[in-house]
């Protein structure tokens, strides 16, 4: 049936949202900060299958590439993108245990014990990684 | 604005004009229904219900409940309705639950029930302690299914519609716009709560000021029982916010400064969980004996939980502990809650029958608004979050048995009664009249007549006091002036619409109250501190004359349950 | 009981005069328990009775009372002034909704969303009534009952940029309550919700700013709804490409 929505004389008033909206707060600005993450970490991905494009075409072509990425510009980048990449997983981590419901038998895991696992398992896992790479 | 014509219309968007609606669209696929509502629905005071709701469903037969109920009314409900309230009572609960209602369960499945106050078995189902709170919502999500309720969320009803002496519809204030329709319809139901709002100190919400019984009483009808007002005994020194029973049924404790349980010198066998009109009346003694504590906002004595250990009160009180902690810095669960009485319901209201009608045609009452009457003289606590959905239901059939029969109005006769509305409206309040009365100082005035003439002791004296005070208040409101005199969202003229409301239903309440020469439930005398079976077995019934109201009796029904000596 | 002076800046807007909103102080004096609330209240009664907003139950559960208290969604009703003194209140409608009149914000938008979820119980069949009610666990109770909590105060959809800046995003109080219905062991209703759950409009327009969470006065996480029920829809689509058989 139609709802009764009469015209209205008087508009509402629609404020406008400023472009500087997520500065006002940190809570938004840290909440912007983990969006603009996902630039760096997107350009240190193409960054990397550049690289591995380069491999297929043999040793020279990717030393070349290799002696360009120690230049101070790009290990600038690779910091910045380093924390950004630990900032954007540790939020991720953060909320894990909140998304997902671990249950054991009729028992509930605490949202707690479940981000220290995930995060202890990110913290082992990188240091497997770094282990084996660096060896 | 073109505005549609309804089978049905109900005025009130809480607990019982919810159930309402779903029940007369349920009785009739061809019929449509409007809810007409101040606020939107689910803002209705239904929601700050708290410990629960009565129904027999784990007994063999209804007729303890039925008993506890007439026994607690002070035997002034009728029995005939009472037996049918504690019958539908049952199914009622557990469409709830079919309607995806979360009470709380037992281990196995079923849902739970707790004692409560002069219930003599455990009987109360509750979500928790904010039972109305997901009464309200569920059936107002539910109410969204059907396509065939249309929905006035924010308009104001102004006045009741006659024609050739039946109820033709409302006229209606859209708050957003303005502007004043008359909304056709073949019946109106009023569901439009208490009025509370005559006290300062009152567990009830702003919105309730008694619109529906003022509507009913200008048309013409009656109210009934009006001097019969509830006294809840635990409410926050203050704010008034109400602590609910449950967390006496819970096992909470009341105790005065000597640090004594003092209601076993009141109600010894049921302690805490005597009827509140005796509890609030215990408050008084203990005042008057000098036993209670002192407090900024007037004397109080302690609701103490703290023995319940915090991992009850988390599951079956955290509203509590929430309202505790946040309204007066006190955590329920280590130290006790500083509480005392507190305006809480009006057992009286629209004169109906056991279906919902009133005397005057194709009006229909239910729920805190209307006075069937199944709680006479006290109301006990949980019946009346079932009370809103046994009779709302019955007043949705029957306004849809008796629509079916009727014929729309006029729509020419319709609109000069807008017509009219609007002009008086437009004279008494949005035009500049020099007038030299604020809203709010009558209503402070009221608030205060009221408190002395109607409070939970009552003398002749006070009581006239009362009544003088307000004849000349009705006379003061003739002079009011609104600060606000535009169309957009104009609450000052809704509070001063309002104020009429409430002035027009205290007139009612304290005559009544001064006729009623016995003390019967929540009507304490100090004049007349007995029952009187002889006199006053009756109902008063309150009808608007130029005069101020003109009190009848009508006697009480009774089926099976001679009246006795209420002891508990 | 000591009274202190603050003062309070308060937008104003009215249609039939103006045509942008403004902002008028009052000053005021408070005792040591007044919410802002009070204040408005007091300011309506004895000094301007033009000033409007919404209130009720001054109980934190009709939801009617939600603001911007110094930029941040609040319920007044449990905003104390105590908090902010000395310093200055504003008081703001809330943010991301049209202005009606002064305080009083438009929610019309947020009741086509709450329909459009379904937010009732849906089964192919109706247990009749003579038979009681469904058996439901404590523990069933426990899956959802945060979630039927929300009382509609709007305070989350204030604090979502998502909502500020797509307003067809059906946000986190309706999403939160779809999950609600989702979780009850009694409804069959998920696909009918899922159409508009898992919609452009829906899930996947939240980017996890999670601060419905922060300000939801009544605890029911909107943020944690969405993002189970993000699991929930893909987990449900990875099943369904890998094993098409198993559905239907």
């Amino acid at each position: 049936m139609k709802q009764p929505e009469p015209e209205y004389t008087y508009p509402t008033y629609h404020r406008p949202i400023p472009a500087t909206w997520w500065l006002r707060d940190r809570k938004y600005f840290l909440f912007m900060m983990r969006e603009l993450s996902s630039f760096f970490i997107a350009v240190f991905l193409l960054i990397y299958l550049y690289g591995l494009s380069l491999l297929s075409k043999g040793q020279a072509a990717y030393g070349q590439f290799q002696e360009t990425l120690r230049s101070g510009g790009f290990t600038l980048f690779f910091v910045v993108a380093f924390i950004f990449a630990v900032y954007h997983s540790w939020t991720w981590w953060s909320i894990m245990g909140k998304v997902q419901v671990v249950r054991l038998g009729d028992h509930k895991v605490p949202e707690r014990v479940i981000t220290a696992v995930a995060l202890a398992g990110w913290v082992v896992a990188s240091a497997v990684v770094l282990f084996v790479f660096t060896r | 604005m073109d505005v549609p014509k309804h089978d049905v219309l109900i005025v009130g968007g809480g607990g019982a004009g919810l159930r309402a609606a779903i029940a007369a669209v349920e009785a009739d696929e061809h019929i449509t229904v409007g809810v007409v509502s101040k606020v939107y629905p689910m803002r209705s005071h239904t929601v700050s219900a708290e410990g629960g709701t009565a129904a027999a469903v784990r007994e063999d037969n209804t007729d303890s409940h039925a008993y506890d109920t007439i026994k607690g009314s002070d035997f002034l409900a009728d029995q005939d309705a009472v037996e049918i309230f504690v019958k539908e009572s049952i199914d009622e609960v557990i469409q709830l639950e079919h309607w995806g209602c979360p009470w709380s369960r037992d281990p196995d499945g079923l849902m739970s029930v707790r004692t409560f106050g002069g219930m003599s078995v455990d009987r109360t189902l509750f979500c928790s302690d904010k039972t109305g709170f997901h009464m309200l919502h569920t059936l107002y999500q539910t109410a969204l299914k059907y396509d065939r309720i249309a929905w006035y969320d924010e308009w104001f009803v102004t006045s009741l519609l006659k024609d050739d002496g039946k109820i033709c519809g409302v006229t209606a204030l859209n708050v957003r716009s303005g502007a004043i329709d008359a909304i056709p319809a073949k019946a109106v139901i009023l569901c439009t709560g208490g009025a509370g709002k005559l006290f300062a100190f009152t567990t009830n919400a702003s919105i309730k000021t008694g619109d529906g019984m003022a509507l009913t009483y200008r048309a013409g009808g009656p109210l009934k029982d009006m001097e019969f007002v509830q006294y809840h005994p635990t409410g926050l020194p203050g704010t008034g916010i109400l602590i609910t029973e449950a967390s006496r049924s819970e096992g909470g404790h009341m105790i005065n400064r000597e640090g004594d349980r003092y209601l076993s010198a009141y109600t010894p066998e049921r302690m805490e969980l005597g009827p509140r009109d005796m509890l609030s009346r215990a408050f008084i003694q203990e005042m008057r004996a000098n036993r209670v504590f002192e407090g900024p906002y007037g004397e109080y004595v302690h609701l103490d939980i703290r023995h319940l250990g915090e991992e009850l009160i988390m599951e079956r009180l955290p509203f509590v502990r929430e309202l505790a902690t946040e309204y007066v810095g006190i955590d329920p669960v280590y130290e006790p809650i500083p509480v005392r009485p507190v305006v809480h319901y009006m057992m009286g209201g629209i004169h109906t029958d056991a279906n919902a009608k009133t005397p005057v045609d194709g009006l229909y009452a239910a729920g805190e608004a209307a006075c069937v009457s199944m709680n006479g003289a006290n109301r006990l606590g949980s019946n009346s979050l079932s009370e809103i959905i046994v009779f709302g239901a019955r007043s949705g059939k029957a306004a849809v048995e008796y629509a079916s029969e009727q014929e729309f109005p006029e729509a020419n006769t319709l609109s000069q009664m807008a017509q009219a509305e609007k002009k008086r409206i437009e004279e008494q309040f949005l035009k500049p009249r020099n007038g030299n009365e604020r809203v709010a100082t009558i209503r402070r005035d009221l608030q205060l007549a009221m408190e002395q003439g109607a409070g939970i002791y009552r003398t002749e004296e006070e009581m006239k006091t009362a009544c003088e005070a307000i004849r000349k208040l009705l006379k003061r409101y003739e002079q009011v002036e609104v600060d606000d005199k535009s169309s957009v969202f104009n609450t000052d003229l809704i509070a001063a619409l309002e104020l009429g409301y409430m002035l027009d239903v205290a007139e009612a309440l304290a005559h009544s109250a001064l006729l009623r020469e016995e003390s019967r439930g929540s009507h304490a005398r100090e004049d007349f501190t007995t029952r009187d079976d002889e006199r006053f077995l009756q109902h008063s019934l309150a009808y608007q004359t130029p005069e101020g109201p003109r009190i009848e009796y009508l006697p009480v029904s009774i089926t099976r349950w001679q009246p006795e000596e209420r002891k508990y | 009981m000591s009274a202190k002076k603050i003062t309070m800046r308060v937008t104003r807007y009215r249609p039939e005069q103006e045509d942008a909103p403004t902002e008028q102080a009052y000053e005021l004096e408070f005792p040591d328990d007044w919410v802002v609330l009070d204040a408005l209240n007091y300011i309506k009664d004895d000094v301007d009775g033009t000033l409007t907003f919404r209130w009720s139950c001054r109980m934190g559960i009709c939801g009617s009372c939600g603001m911007m208290v110094n930029g941040e969604p609040k319920l007044t009703c449990a905003a104390f002034l105590r908090d902010y003194y000395p310093a200055e209140i504003r008081v703001e409608p809330l943010q991301y909704f049209p202005i009606i009149r002064d305080l009083v914000i438009d929610m019309t938008d947020f009741l086509h969303k709450l329909k459009a979820i379904t937010p009732w119980i849906v089964r192919d069949e109706e247990k009749p009534l003579a038979e009681g009610e469904y058996l439901q666990t404590p523990a069933q109770l426990a899956d959802y009952k945060q979630f039927s909590m929300c009382i509609n105060c709007m305070l989350c959809y204030s604090a979502c940029p998502v909502y500020g800046h797509e307003p067809e995003f059906i946000g986190p109080a309706a999403i939160a309550l779809a999950h609600r219905y989702n979780l009850d062991s009694r409804d069959e209703g998920q696909e009918a919700r899922q159409q508009v759950i898992a919609s452009s409009e829906g899930i996947w327009d939240c980017t996890l700013v999670g601060e419905c969470t922060e300000v939801c006065p009544k605890r029911v996480d909107p943020a944690m709804a969405i993002q189970r029920t993000k699991v929930a829809t893909t987990t449900e689509w990875a099943k369904s490409m890998l094993m098409p058989w198993g559905k239907q």
